[in-house]
């Protein structure tokens, strides 16, 4: 094979980073799966069941807690801390970005931001429902009236956010070589000069102060 | 960092999960008023969503299947005449319709639903009870669900046998052939895919009772609710 040109890869997702996304999304994926056969009456004819069901929905539900936290305990806590303040913040250019679209962005774009703040407050809310539902079919005093629909409202609400991240993680022409950054952690330089600049002017910074 | 840095994500966060957690309150409500709207998209979509509608609850790995030949309806127990019905039979008896609300114990709700069937006098009239009798015990063909209701909530004006639900016979999710209907009770009483009825002197625990449900399901007063 001919030499290429040598393109520059950055890394931007450390291996702590891509595993709290892959445990995340791989329980998601189980549990939505196992909640719309709980839940869709054609399903529920269907594929029947529904005890075993119940039993994968549990405890992929205590698999996922317990797999964050592992990730929690033994990961790389000063990145995932220094990530978590990356997406906490703002800046103007990330204001304009979510009118105009055309102001230089960090390693998150403002949209990437809200898609994490959101997801994120998505995971808390089904956690509390799904516990609310569980323990009060055993302790009526934990029984909540409402907690079945929030946690159904949460399924929509969480499957359309994750069919728009599918669209431009895997399809989208000019977003979805961010994939790479998700599974092998690096992406190309002229492909985050594009859409990351700001970020890969830290990046330089940082290497020049070395 | 620089001074122009806001920590909107912090507070978006918070403020999602404090409004998801509010939710909690007053989702029921909200998803009251919005269901015209939504059950009208969900029956758009064939009834895909159970938006305002039906959702089905078993506990077993399959749902019984129902054949029209085979099928009896068992009552004995405490009677004079034990009987045992095949469909026809059921269906040949007076019928009843009635249009009821149906609540489910986990927090859903079907409105309007449309059923008819047979009231449990017509057959309590068949096997005429013995004096000692005050309950009966429902026996599901789904092992090993059964539930039971006493006599005399048998007799409310709106408890019926249910052979029919929306002017259709009863479908195999929804309990063919027949299924019990209390509508001032959680469904978990109304026993689906019904094969048996025994007359007992006194009222057993059914299944979910046995699971710490109440035997007195009453619509918001029971199993932790109180309205």
């Amino acid at each position: 094979m001919a030499t290429t040109p040598s393109v520059r890869r950055l890394s931007r997702f450390s291996r702590t980073e891509r595993a709290l996304h892959w445990v995340h999304a791989s329980a998601f994926l189980v549990l939505l799966a196992s909640g719309l056969c709980l839940y869709l009456p054609s399903l529920a004819e269907l594929i029947g069941r529904r005890p075993l069901l119940k039993d994968i929905h549990v405890y992929t539900a205590l698999a996922w807690l317990a797999a964050l936290a592992l990730v929690l305990l033994a990961g790389d806590r000063r990145r995932l801390l220094a990530t978590a303040r990356e997406i906490d913040s703002f800046d103007a250019d990330d204001l304009a970005w979510l009118k105009r679209r055309r102001a230089p962005q960090g390693r998150f774009n403002a949209g990437q931001k809200i898609n994490a703040i959101v997801t994120a407050a998505l995971a808390v809310l089904f956690a509390v429902t799904g516990f609310f539902l569980w323990y009060g079919e055993r302790n009526h005093a934990f029984r909540l009236q409402n907690a079945l629909i929030v946690h159904d409202w949460l399924m929509y609400i969480s499957f359309f956010l994750l069919l728009g991240h599918l669209y431009l993680s895997l399809i989208h022409p000019s977003t979805r070589h961010s994939l790479s950054a998700i599974t092998r952690g690096w992406v190309r330089e002229d492909w985050a000069l594009r859409h990351h600049p700001k970020w890969v002017e830290q990046l330089r910074q940082r290497d020049v102060a070395r | 960092m620089q001074a122009d840095q806001r920590h909107y994500g912090r507070r978006g966060f918070l403020l999602l999960v404090a409004g998801g957690l509010s939710s909690l309150a007053w989702a029921g409500p909200a998803s009251r008023l919005l269901s015209p709207l939504t059950s009208a998209g969900s029956q758009l979509l064939g009834d895909l969503l159970p938006v305002g509608g039906w959702r089905i609850y078993t506990i077993s790995g399959t749902m019984p299947l129902f054949d029209p030949s085979s099928w009896r309806l068992e009552i004995d127990g405490l009677v004079k005449h034990p009987h045992s019905l095949s469909y026809d039979e059921l269906r040949a008896l007076p019928k009843a319709e009635q249009i009821s609300t149906f609540h489910c114990v986990t927090g859903w709700t079907v409105n309007n639903v449309h059923w008819a069937g047979v009231r449990f006098q017509q057959l309590f009239d068949l096997v005429q009870p013995l004096p000692s009798a005050t309950a009966v015990r429902f026996v599901s063909a789904e092992h090993p669900y059964e539930d039971s209701l006493t006599l005399d909530q048998l007799r409310f004006p709106d408890a019926m046998l249910a052979y029919e639900l929306g002017g259709e016979p009863l479908s195999r999710p929804h309990g063919a052939p027949a299924r019990v209907v209390l509508p001032e009770m959680y469904g978990y009483k109304g026993v689906k895919w019904l094969t048996r009825m025994e007359l007992v002197e006194r009222q057993p625990e059914g299944y979910w009772e046995q699971n710490g449900y109440d035997q007195d399901a009453w619509v918001g007063r029971s199993n932790g609710y109180h309205s």
